[in-house]
């Protein structure tokens, strides 16, 4: 005899979580939505500012776009490095993830390096973030964007660490995954800042 | 994203580096549009373009939404929908004062408009 009994804290399906796996990567998200909402009031006032200026001066005129590819590039490779990682963790291989996270972080802090070497180019030249209103938005896109790259890489570089220790495993791999999706979105936000503010 | 089988791993790294190879030809397309002889108005939309196919590359199989649910992508696409709102809520207000704002200034001086 087959018994069905009523549960009353049953999820009915059409209520099953958006990311069984992991509460925390709905919670990444969450945090990645607001994020991007800051990333895109920024980009609308520099939009809107620039849009009615006709001063602005024209951005491949002042800003080194061959080292903004290569930086561009540099996030792109470590976003592959990335995805390899938690490829390698749900493998099973520790070794593979602990070597693509060492990559990505080095990704990351060469291209902070490099935004290090442009900005003190620019100031050098005398741009500023006071000089006018093409220098203010450089200045808070292009650094509220390197606050981000710095946070991800003291985040992955923890991530790197617990991987180390053997904290993960192929099938307790959500950390990872959940750090991935932090730094795939810092990538697409400097796809974008890189084709608005340097580009266009 | 749950599917972790060997073979779907597998998988799933061959379409990493497919990705990572239409991501590098699309950089290298948006700087080459830029020396394109053509109206300033076109190479901007075609760098939108460019950007939102890379951006939309990198959502869907670095971030793995194409195979989430499809609520997850609706929460994702929020902020890019209301960012577009706001430029236009934007636009007509800034314009006009930064216009005011560069007579102004070329009033005072004397001078046609010049950079800041």
């Amino acid at each position: 005899m087959t018994t069905t009994t009523a549960t009353p804290h049953a999820l009915d399906p059409a209520e099953s979580p958006l990311t069984p796996e992991s509460w925390g990567k709905l919670g990444m998200w969450n945090f990645l939505a607001a994020d991007a909402m800051t990333f895109g009031g920024l980009l609308a006032g520099y939009g809107a500012l620039r849009y009615g200026d006709p001063s602005w001066p024209v951005p491949t005129d002042i800003l080194g776009i061959p080292l903004t590819a290569f930086m561009t590039f540099l996030l792109i490779c470590s976003s592959v490095t990335m995805v390899e990682s938690l490829a390698g963790m749900r493998q099973g291989n520790q070794q593979k993830c602990v070597r693509f996270l060492a990559l990505t972080v080095l990704g990351g802090i060469c291209f902070l390096s490099l935004q290090a070497y442009e900005w003190t180019h620019l100031i050098q030249h005398g741009e500023s973030i006071a000089k006018n209103n093409f220098g203010a938005t450089f200045f808070i896109l292009t650094g509220f964007h390197g606050m981000h790259v710095f946070s991800g890489v003291v985040y992955l570089s923890v991530i790197l660490i617990r991987a180390a220790l053997g904290k993960y495993s192929a099938d307790n791999s959500n950390e990872i995954e959940i750090a991935g999706l932090y730094w795939h979105f810092v990538d697409l936000i400097w796809i974008l800042v890189f084709t608005f503010v340097y580009l266009i | 994203m749950t599917a972790h089988s060997a073979e779907a791993i597998a998988q799933e790294e061959r379409r990493y580096f497919q990705v990572f190879f239409w991501l590098f030809v699309l950089t290298v397309l948006e700087i080459g549009v830029t020396y394109v002889p053509i109206g300033k108005l076109a190479i901007g939309g075609m760098l939108v373009l460019l950007a939102g196919t890379k951006a939309a590359m990198v959502g869907l199989y670095y971030m793995h939404l194409a195979q989430e649910k499809r609520t997850l992508t609706y929460i994702a696409l929020t902020p890019a929908v209301l960012c577009v709102f706001l430029v236009f809520m934007l636009l007509p207000d800034l314009g006009a004062v930064t216009r005011m704002l560069t007579h102004a200034l070329a009033g005072a001086t004397g001078n046609a408009p010049a950079g800041h």
